[in-house]
């Protein structure tokens, strides 16, 4: 995701000199194209990341388009008021741009996990907050946030993450996208977790049940008609995510559902108020976090069994 | 520079902060007027490049109160430089009003900064220098920090980074009062020597006395070349009320009625004026 993500931003920099890299020391080999050929489009400001996005504010309000780089915990955790006050309070066209989304810096540990960037910033007004789940998605994404005007949350895995379509799609800011159509079980995820969720489908298939899967890569705003209709059509409805089940995908689609007057046997899947356990790979990490696909599938067969 | 006409708006400034406070029932004057001979030079002493009826005019210098809770003696300049009309100081912080008790850029013309919590305004401004330095603009940026708000670790973070970006577009002033809200500062953190902090982070250091206006005139248009320059004023906080200058507690008080004829006197205020 992180090259896809680079590729395309280098592109847009390339074509539109609004627009600036900015990083909190982050990265420094993948940026050698940029140093060469973007100079002073790319700046690194060193590990300040407050400043950054300060910096980031001031420059849009000249009419730059910065987008501000780095580990997403650092940026929505120790500088939550620089994003809310100077960027959000006063609807200022930056990019806020996180790596390592959910547990992905996985053996580096809970400090550098961003399992709960969402719940931190999903309050904020004027802030779009988009997960793409793919590198295609990334870098859709990110020529959606440089398109869209105000500010941007991208939260972005890291590096070799698969390819979760087969064919090209319209990305469209707030529209969910239905990877796979089915009528028994709805399964929404978002970013690094999707892949695993595609697994899940897989394994309810093979007992005899049709999932749905509706990819929800933007978390603000989130796209209601889309889980209406999945409430409509299926039986019930599972959210999967790398982040606390407070505050994030599973709350905000559970706040449509409250509303909805509509009745669905609901589970939210994720991390439960805890940080995530353990080391080794990401694979590793959502085996022990229990978010693996055979723990998520064990999840949606309990949540189908109670209604029988 | 007019030194008379300086002066003169100082002096209306600090009417000024009085009625606001009057009116809107409260405010921190300690801080307003301890930056108002400041600001009295940015807006009437041929420092700032500005056009009131043209807030937005792409030629413009431009000022940030990073210690937004200063912003009486602020909104008092706007008002006088004709950005909005006088009248609307006698309502500040009411519902309806678009002036607040501390700067909301957008809502108020001239204000280029939604300030309020510390140690915002530095990095914002540097951010604008950046900009401004990438289009080969001339623009200055002047930002008031206050000193107790260099207690916030940001405010080291673009002390930092202003030099390393070579921002001499960049001018920040300290409103160096050495009273924070609870107490004199020195007795809560230790900050001296104060001056040559910023001259080992590589600033253009300059330290005046933040109440001569010829003196801060001078120290507003000193540039040095690749150097951010920092200005040290040394301030009083509550300057020009006698009772309430350097004393801590008028950080955010209002006078009683033993207090308040010695404070319009010394203000030079009628009772007309506070209607």
């Amino acid at each position: 995701m992180r090259t896809a993500y680079l590729d395309s931003l280098y592109n847009l920099a390339q074509k539109d000199k609004r627009v600036y890299a900015l990083i909190s020391d982050n990265g420094a080999i993948v940026y050698d194209k940029y140093r060469k050929d973007l100079a002073g489009q790319y700046l690194n400001l060193g590990i300040s990341e407050a400043n950054m996005l300060g910096m980031a504010a001031g420059m849009a309000s000249c009419g730059k388009i910065p987008f501000a780089y780095t580990i997403g915990a650092f940026l929505a955790y120790r500088s939550l008021e620089f994003i809310r006050n100077d960027i959000c309070l006063q609807n200022m066209n930056v990019k806020i741009v996180g790596t390592g989304a959910g547990m992905k810096y996985s053996a580096l540990g809970p400090t550098h996990h961003s399992t709960e960037d969402l719940g931190c910033l999903r309050s904020l007004p004027n802030l779009t907050i988009l997960s793409p789940a793919s590198p295609m998605e990334v870098a859709k994404a990110t020529r959606a946030a440089y398109e869209h005007m105000g500010p941007i949350y991208l939260r972005l895995g890291t590096n070799g993450e698969q390819e979760i379509y087969e064919q090209d799609y319209q990305f469209e800011i707030g529209k969910g996208v239905t990877l796979a159509e089915g009528d028994d079980i709805t399964i929404i995820g978002t970013g690094n977790i999707l892949a695993e969720v595609l697994r899940v489908r897989d394994m309810l298939n093979r007992k005899g049940i049709s999932a749905r899967i509706i990819n929800m890569h933007t978390i603000k705003p989130l796209d209601k008609e889309i889980i209406l209709k999945a409430i409509g059509e299926t039986k019930a409805l599972v959210t999967v995510e790398d982040h606390d089940i407070i505050g994030g995908l599973g709350s905000a689609v559970a706040e449509v559902v409250a509303e909805s007057g509509k009745g669905t046997r609901f589970v939210r899947v994720g991390l439960k108020e805890n940080f995530a356990v353990g080391y080794g790979t990401y694979s590793d990490m959502i085996g022990q976090n229990k978010l693996c696909a055979e723990e998520i599938t064990l999840r949606c067969l309990e949540c189908l069994s109670d209604m029988s | 520079m007019d030194n008379e006409k300086v002066s003169r708006a100082a002096k209306d400034i600090r009417k000024w902060i009085y009625i606001i406070a009057h009116h809107a029932g409260g405010g921190h004057m300690g801080a307003a007027f301890s930056v108002t001979d400041i600001i009295a030079t940015l807006y009437f002493g041929d420092v700032l490049k500005y056009d009131a009826h043209s807030p937005k005019w792409e030629e413009r210098d431009q000022f940030i109160l990073s210690k937004g809770h200063a912003c009486y003696s602020l909104y008092a300049a706007l008002a006088m430089a004709g950005y909005f009309p006088e009248e609307e100081l006698k309502h500040v912080g009411m519902p309806g009003s678009r002036l607040g008790g501390h700067p909301k850029i957008y809502e108020v013309p001239g204000v280029e900064a939604s300030t309020g919590a510390l140690g915002h305004g530095l990095s914002f401004a540097i951010g604008i220098a950046y900009a401004h330095k990438m289009d080969k603009k001339d623009n200055h940026i002047y930002v008031i920090l206050g000193d107790g708000e260099c207690q916030e670790g940001s405010v080291w973070e673009g002390a930092l980074s202003a030099p390393t970006l070579e921002l001499d577009n960049l001018t920040v002033i300290v409103d160096h009062n050495k009273l924070q809200a609870m107490d004199d500062l020195e007795s809560i953190v230790r900050m001296r020597p104060f001056a040559d902090k910023w001259k080992a982070f590589g600033w253009n250091v300059v330290e005046i006395n933040g109440h001569n206006c010829a003196e801060i005139r001078e120290a507003l248009l000193t540039r040095e070349e690749k150097k951010p320059t920092l200005i040290v004023a040394n301030t009083i906080k509550g300057k020009g009320v006698s009772f309430m200058e350097n004393v801590p507690i008028w950080h955010y008080r209002m006078p009683n009625e033993q207090e308040l004829p010695v404070l319009m006197r010394e203000l030079g205020l009628s009772e007309e004026d506070l209607r």
